[in-house]
């Protein structure tokens, strides 16, 4: 059997995994929404971006769906502080996520311009506002959240939804929707022809530049002025869950730790600055498939740039930084890790592969042609 | 120590966003099974009437389908949101099935939906029949899991509390999974979902067949679903009856409370057909009663005697008190590093859950008298109208469907379906499945409380430590946001069925 701690961190990486599949696929969806009333500009036009998405948004969506049930199973306390904590945040997020497949699947189902033209912008705001919340959240979660816990396990958070818009928070937030705008623009690249794609492959070769500039200051940010977190001990890798057995202090610079400890941690960075670097190239030469491709090693990188600046915390506690929740005190049981990571090992190669097969099946571009012509296309 | 108005604000936000929720559930699982049906039927006969009936019901299909996935996911956040120390205290036990339904359910469930819609093309007939069964498969795994999680709040078997972690902890996924509950529970909401379908896809037939339109159509979809209809609603009550006998074995308290039950009778306990329950007497006046019928589905026996509600709170007293030592003890001990649980106190912790209900009438519970003990006790009744009224609705309807779907099922195998009466009463029982469904789910809930976990946490122990406010802006957004996506959805609805089978498709 694996151990306590070894689980431990294999839980992490799988956050770490669902997370970076939320935003390699999801962010696709999302990027595409933002884009939508930019990059298509008359009905066909419209249909053509709704419907690059149309058939894969569920599947795409389920990658953040998995990653809270993971979290809730795997990370209980990290769960219920952080969507408890978050609360009005989440709630934002969550009428977005609901808005946007109302928003693909309704469009198309009447006529009339005016209606087509309501959804279109619904469907603009349910893909910003996500992306914008997903990055702030990320924020706050690297400048510490102001919580506690009762002995009893109680979360009390002392701080409300303008609390969340520190300008750092905000930052983040911005890199995570240049991110998206990334994706979403490199897979309508990819995905369709036309002005739809020129226009879409331009924006996105844009916003992966400025993705680089704002990562970069977001980098800088975390050297200089915002304080990350440090345990004091050596902690107790197998010891039970209860965040209140340990001492931490916060120290401007402790975020970048963990790139002396493990000097291969630096590839994250690197991946993000050179994914969206060669993107951005890839893009303004027409190799479309290779940017997405090259547009979602950047996304895994930033996203796994947080997950390594962090660990092993999970979400630090800006009043209370005692305490903070790290995979070594807030995680399931090793019976539920264990049975979990079964689950996970025997499941998630078998989506993997029927993924790859449903977009297998619906490969080839989305034209404008083929809209008028009605014959595949649904929305 | 918490907020109640924070209490009633979340449940009420979470009864109405589930009952939202279980509005397009009950049809998605009913209907993708009808699509693959009708689907097999079109790959095996090759008459593309088959299809075309598929693609009509699949486009009212995709509406409700996309409401429920989206509306999905407020049930998932909510228990972070809302019920941040249940998600915390059971999260060891609870968040495995859910995980477990995204791995293995819902991904399959939404990744092969989108190949339904935009496949017919672009797969052959086989492939596109396979697909169309693994959203269907996907959609009944979905409620599986979904039911582990739901019943294990009702028969919480297979965990253990942690005083280091002041939480439970999973000691047997085994038990978890074969919960009896569960399975009674499962097989019971499917086939209610597939009544739901059924019900449907022949209420919107009968009416193409009174307006003489699509009658092709329409006259081979009703007869599919009569057959399936019919086969669920007896199973919906088989089932139904099954789960009497779990809830009988389990939650004492419930069956006793859905038969308003105040005394316990000499065995077999008789069934009430009627009456009026009248909770300041803690009696039922008015009442009509079947001998021992109800002996028969609670206990499976003539001898063993079904628990009133008197007797059960009389229990429930002893176990408050039972509870208090061990409670005095987490209070001081719990959550330390070396907490190890003295073993006098073991039978007492088993009853802690039990003394949180004082937490209701007074924060330094310890200091208890034994009246507020029986007040506290007192709280274990759940809403004895409700259950007994919204049972008993949705039994009839259940034996409504029986009733109904037999007859179509006799007259289509007769091909005698040209029958103004019945298809009127096909048509108009439309809304009733929902009604039964949605009964069928406070009858399950309500009916556990005061429990968010039966006999370890009081629901009102559960919820977040959050604003009222907070919780106030939410519900009012959910409340704006449903009704007019409700709106936009039935008018959608209403169009499509109106266009038929052969414009559906631009």
């Amino acid at each position: 059997m694996i151990d306590y701690a070894t689980l431990r961190v294999i839980w992490w990486a799988i956050l770490g995994v669902l997370l970076i599949g939320f935003a390699i696929m999801d962010g696709m969806d999302l990027g595409v929404a933002i884009l939508h009333p930019f990059v298509a500009k008359n009905d066909t036009q419209r249909r053509v971006s709704i419907n690059t998405i149309a058939p894969v948004w569920e599947g795409n969506q389920v990658w953040f769906i998995l990653g809270g049930g993971a979290a809730f199973a795997a990370w209980p306390l990290l769960y219920s502080v952080s969507f408890s904590g978050f609360y009005l945040a989440m709630l934002l997020v969550l009428l977005g996520l609901i808005l946007r497949p109302v928003s693909i699947t309704f469009r198309g189902k009447l006529l009339s311009l005016g209606w087509r033209r309501s959804w279109d912008w619904l469907f603009f705001i349910s893909g910003l506002f996500p992306s914008l919340l997903f990055g702030v959240a990320f924020g706050n979660l690297l400048l510490g959240a102001p919580f506690h816990l009762t002995q009893a396990m109680q979360g009390y958070y002392e701080g409300g939804l303008i609390g969340l818009l520190h300008p750092f928070a905000l930052l983040c937030g911005l890199v995570s929707v240049a991110m998206m705008i990334m994706q979403g623009g490199a897979w309508l690249g990819y995905k369709c022809d036309g002005d739809v794609s020129l226009r879409a492959r331009f924006i996105a070769a844009v916003a992966a530049l400025i993705l680089i500039l704002l990562f970069s200051l977001a980098g800088l940010c975390v050297a200089s002025t915002i304080d990350g977190y440090r345990l004091v001990y050596e902690p107790d890798t197998s010891g039970p869950s209860n965040p209140l057995f340990k001492v931490v202090i916060s120290e401007t610079g402790a975020w970048l730790a963990n790139y002396q400890n493990y000097k291969w941690s630096i590839a994250a960075p690197c991946l993000a600055f050179a994914g969206a670097l060669l993107a951005a190239v890839l893009l303004s030469r027409r190799a479309s498939k290779l940017a997405l491709f090259s547009s979602s090693l950047s996304v895994a990188g930033v996203v796994a740039t947080a997950g390594f600046s962090m660990f092993p915390f999970l979400m630090p506690s800006s009043t209370h930084p005692n305490h903070s929740l790290t995979i070594w005190d807030s995680s399931s049981s090793a019976q539920t890790l264990g049975i979990m990571l079964v689950a996970v090992v025997f499941f998630l190669p078998i989506i993997l592969a029927y993924t790859s097969w449903v977009y297998h099946v619906l490969r080839g571009p989305v034209t404008e042609r083929a809209i008028e012509q009605g014959e595949d296309y649904f929305y | 120590m918490t907020d109640f108005d924070v209490v009633t604000l979340s449940r009420m936000q979470f009864g109405l966003t589930a009952l939202y929720h279980f509005i397009f559930v009950p049809l998605t699982l009913g209907l993708a099974l009808l699509l693959a049906i009708m689907e097999s039927v079109f790959v095996m006969t090759g008459r593309t009437v088959w299809r075309d009936a598929v693609k009509f019901w699949g486009t009212l299909f995709g509406i409700n389908f996309v409401m429920g996935v989206a509306t999905g996911v407020t049930m998932e956040f909510q228990f972070g949101t809302n019920w941040a120390y249940y998600a915390h205290y059971v999260g060891d036990i609870f968040g495995v099935p859910l995980a477990i339904e995204g791995l293995m359910a819902f991904f399959l469930e939404a990744t092969f939906v989108g190949l339904f819609f935009f496949g017919w093309r672009r797969l052959t007939r086989v492939q596109h029949l396979v697909v169309t069964w693994l959203v269907a498969l996907g959609s009944n795994f979905s409620a599986l899991w979904i039911l582990v999680a739901n019943a294990w709040m009702s028969n919480p078997i297979g965990a253990q509390f942690n005083p280091v972690t002041m939480r439970m902890e999973l000691t047997s996924f085994k038990e978890v999974l074969f919960n009896p509950v569960a399975q009674s529970k499962f097989v019971h909401t499917v086939s209610a979902g597939y009544v739901t379908g059924a019900m449907f896809v022949m209420s919107i037939s009968a009416y193409y067949l009174l307006k003489g339109k699509f009658q092709d159509i329409a006259r081979r979809s009703l007869t599919v679903a009569a057959s399936f209809g019919l086969a669920s609603a007896l199973s919906v009550v088989v089932l139904g009856d099954e789960s009497g006998y779990t809830a009988g074995e389990n939650q004492k308290m419930k069956i006793a409370a859905i038969e308003a039950m105040w005394e316990t009778e000499p065995p077999p306990a008789s069934f009430t057909l009627f009456g009026i329950p009248d909770v300041a007497s803690q009696s039922t006046k008015y009442q009509v009663t079947i001998p021992w019928v109800l002996g028969l589905i609670a206990t499976r026996s003539y001898d063993r005697p079904v628990d009133g509600i008197k007797d059960l709170v009389h229990d429930a007293e002893q176990r408050i008190n039972n509870g208090l030592p061990g409670y005095r003890w987490l209070s001081a001990n719990g959550g330390t590093e070396n907490a190890i649980v003295p073993s006098q106190l073991n039978s007492s912790l088993k009853d802690v859950g039990y003394a949180l209900l004082l937490k209701h009438i007074r924060p330094d519970i310890e200091n208890s008298s034994q009246n507020e003990i029986h007040q506290a006790a007192l709280l274990t009744i759940p809403d004895v109208p409700v259950l007994f009224w919204s049972f008993r609705i949705m039994v009839a309807l259940g034996f409504y469907f029986i009733g109904l779907f037999g007859l179509t099922f006799y007259f289509s195998c007769k091909r005698k379906l040209d029958k103004p009466l019945l298809l009127r009463f096909l048509m108009y029982s439309l809304p009733l499945p929902w009604i039964a469904a949605e009964l069928g789910w406070i009858v399950a809930e309500f009916g556990r409380q005061p429990w968010i976990i039966d006999g370890i946490m009081p629901t009102f122990v559960g919820v977040s430590n959050v604003a009222a406010s907070n919780v106030i802006a939410s519900l009012t957004a959910f409340l704006l946001f449903y009704t007019a996506l409700a709106a936009v959805d039935l008018m959608l609805m209403i169009k499509y069925v109106r266009i038929g089978p052969y414009e559906a498709h631009e």
